[in-house]
């Protein structure tokens, strides 16, 4: 067999040889093994509890996959929620005909990342649906976190806190479009898909008042999404957004706007202000950080402004979901 | 990067400013239009319009090719999906363009109408092994893309390849100019000419403008660009000397790219095409010459563009022509979002209320 057929998600033989062949071996620990109807955990004082499913096409890009994704998208939410990711569900949804390499691959690099973020996947299903194009796969992953400082409090941003983006932009929906050859474009980017977790780690929480991953949607999303529910704006200074030359060349030759790109590792700290120049230096010692910047801070304005280096200001508004190439 | 970084220099840009400031006669008031989408998006996305004394107003002219396609255009696109099982390529800037039923591309590719993204024209030939099914690709373009197609059109018919078919909505700038100079309500003193656009025509596209004492400088995209050659027409317009004047020398020659026009005008003839919110304007489209109509799809379909300029209650027409400014159709931020469009100017990329909407403070 090097594919996946309908027996594999029926729940018979093939699912049990799948499950040991494939979960467990990659997977197995003590809370999986005896394969329970649930998992029984434990955990300290309030949790995380998140969940997110990846339907990327395709399924390998520069710089990473989307069993990394699943793995990294849902503990970086738990992440910037101030919780350390302890517990990850892992649900496949794979059409037949999807080939079993391709599937050992997303596997293997699940079990690599999971085992990065010391987190354990603890339960997960399998389904196998009718093939109707191109075999693919979808991947859900729910993620518990122990929560260590709750770091989606609106209520915690005060006007003149300081904005910190904790790496260069943009990498992560440039890298997927181009391996989609739909920007006809040759490119090296890679995607940042990283483990936020490491930053907390690191730099600890003592001066964040706020966190939150900038993926779909990218960095506009993001302060867009803080601004309507804190009632609040901010002033962000376009020179200073870190983003790659290449990136930045490559945005302006197809008409995208850097901050609206999906990002994997890159996230958007809100700070006190004297605290923040000092979190940027710390945050610079780890090398999926080392392009950290101070680019901005809140204001009272209710709106979501760049300026650029001559003092020209315009808006940043909540993009509208699609990545659209311009005409010319 | 280093191309474009140049041309926003902070310190040039600064001095640019002062001398703009310093050299505005105050009780003047100066109406500079630009004719180009990629001019209003710059304008926008840089701030330019907040740097400018108040009496220096700029004006969004029908720059946008998606823009300016009438809504009868835009609904034989519908039309080509609904009644027949093809392929239609288009650019991104269409997926969100509303028919006359308020739905869009992207609402017909979820109702599983195959509808593909293409960047460039060429794109279209990496659907050879499903072009038996018929491909269109929906040609919309000024002079900037108009070469592109006529590429497409070459390769199709010397490679004599079957199953590809061009609905061209093409329309050519001359014409329009005539219109907005024509135009009495419209008091325009100067115009940013669009720099792609002259590119392919040369500047002999502008002589119009200034027979009629009005300034022309073709002008790149870039703030230095754009305050360079707004600065040209204040000075033009205080000494009441007007001529063509190329700011764009590092692309644009005198003469325009003979070699892209012929590849145009071996493929197309001129024939009258409709404006949205305009109207139809004598020879100010493209259609394909007699000799290759098989690859023409509005023959091959049967379709023809209704006389429908825009959806009641859109004032795209009005903001084309620059009578009015975007935020002032009713149906501006409220009906009509980059979300929600209900007119061209608002979902293109390139269009005069997008760019407002998105960028203007």
């Amino acid at each position: 067999m090097n594919s996946t057929t309908m027996m594999l998600g029926g729940g018979g033989k093939a699912t049990n040889d799948f499950i040991k062949n494939y979960i467990i071996k990659y997977f197995g620990n003590v809370y999986l093994n005896d394969l329970r109807d649930a998992s029984k955990l434990k955990t300290n004082g309030n949790i995380s509890f998140t969940t997110d499913s990846f339907v990327v096409k395709p399924e390998f890009f520069p710089g990473g996959d989307i069993g990394k994704l699943a793995v990294y998208g849902t503990c970086n939410d738990l992440a910037v929620s101030g919780a350390k990711p302890k517990y990850l569900s892992l649900s496949l949804i794979v059409s037949e005909g999807y080939s079993l390499e391709n599937l050992d691959k997303i596997l293997n690099s699940i079990k690599l990342a999971v085992d990065e973020i010391d987190v354990k996947i603890v339960c997960g299903d399998t389904k196998v649906v009718e093939r109707s194009e191109e075999p693919s796969i979808f991947i859900n992953t729910t993620g518990i976190g122990e929560l260590v400082v709750d770091l989606n409090n609106y209520n915690n941003i005060n006007i003149g806190d300081k904005v910190i983006i904790t790496s260069d932009i943009a990498r992560h929906g440039l890298a997927v479009l181009s391996e989609r050859n739909e920007l006809n474009v040759d490119t090296e980017i890679k995607s940042d898909c990283c483990n936020l977790y490491k930053i907390f780690e690191h730099v600890g929480y003592e001066g964040i008042k706020f966190a939150r991953d900038a993926t779909r949607g990218g960095v506009a999303a993001v302060l867009n999404e803080i601004k309507e529910h804190s009632n609040k704006g901010f002033l962000i200074e376009e020179d200073r957004v870190p983003v790659e030359e290449p990136v930045k060349y490559l945005c302006e030759f197809l008409g995208f706007d850097m901050l609206e790109i999906a990002n994997e590792g890159v996230a958007v700290l809100i700070c006190e202000n004297d605290k923040a120049e000092e979190m940027v230096g710390k945050l610079k010692e780890l090398e999926i950080a080392k392009n950290a910047r101070v680019v901005g801070e809140v204001t009272d304005s209710k709106k979501v402004l760049l300026k650029n280096s001559y003092g020209g200001i315009r808006v940043v508004e909540m993009p509208d979901g699609n990545l659209l190439p311009r005409i010319c | 990067m280093e191309m474009i970084s140049r041309f926003r220099d902070k310190d040039i840009v600064k001095l640019l400013l002062e001398n703009i400031f310093k050299e505005t006669e105050t009780d003047k008031i100066y109406n500079i239009m630009e004719v180009c989408g990629t001019h209003t998006m710059s304008i926008s996305r840089f701030g330019i319009r907040g740097l400018l004394p108040k009496n220096v107003r700029l004006i969004s002219g029908p720059g946008c090719p998606v823009c300016v396609t009438s809504q009868g255009e835009i609904d034989m696109i519908f039309e080509l999906l609904k009644y027949n099982d093809v392929i239609a390529a288009v650019y991104g800037d269409l997926m969100k363009v509303p028919g006359s039923d308020g739905r869009n591309l992207l609402d017909l590719k979820a109702e599983g109408k195959d509808i593909r993204v293409v960047i460039s024209p060429l794109d279209v030939l990496k659907l050879k092994n499903e072009q038996k099914k018929g491909v269109v690709f929906i040609s919309i373009g000024f002079e900037t893309t108009n070469p592109a197609t006529a590429g497409l059109i070459e390769v199709i018919v010397n490679q004599g390849l079957d199953g590809f078919y061009i609905l061209t909505l093409n329309k050519t700038m001359p014409e329009i100019i005539d219109i907005l100079l024509e135009d009495k309500e419209l008091n325009v003193d100067g115009f940013l000419c669009p720099g792609h656009v002259s590119v392919m025509t040369g500047e002999s596209l502008y002589l119009p403008i200034i027979k009629r004492n009005k300034a022309a400088v073709i002008t790149g995209f870039e703030p230095v660009d754009i305050l360079y050659s707004i600065l040209d027409i204040i000075r033009q317009i205080n000494c009441k000397n007007f001529f063509i004047k190329n700011n764009y020398g590092r692309v644009v020659n005198s003469i325009g790219n003979e070699k892209a026009n012929g590849l145009v005008y071996k493929y197309f003839e001129p024939a009258d095409s409709i404006w949205r919110g305009v109207g139809t304007i004598k020879n100010s489209g493209l259609k394909i010459r007699e000799q290759y109509k098989y690859l023409d799809a509005s023959e091959r379909f049967g379709l023809h563009p209704s006389d429908k300029l825009e959806i009641d209650g859109c004032k795209c027409g009005e903001v084309l022509k620059g009578k009015i400014l975007p935020n002032k159709c009713n149906l501006f931020g409220l009906m009509c979002t980059p979300e929600n469009p209900v007119g061209p100017c608002m979902v293109s990329s390139e269009g005069a209320c997008a760019a407002y909407y998105k960028y203007e403070i």
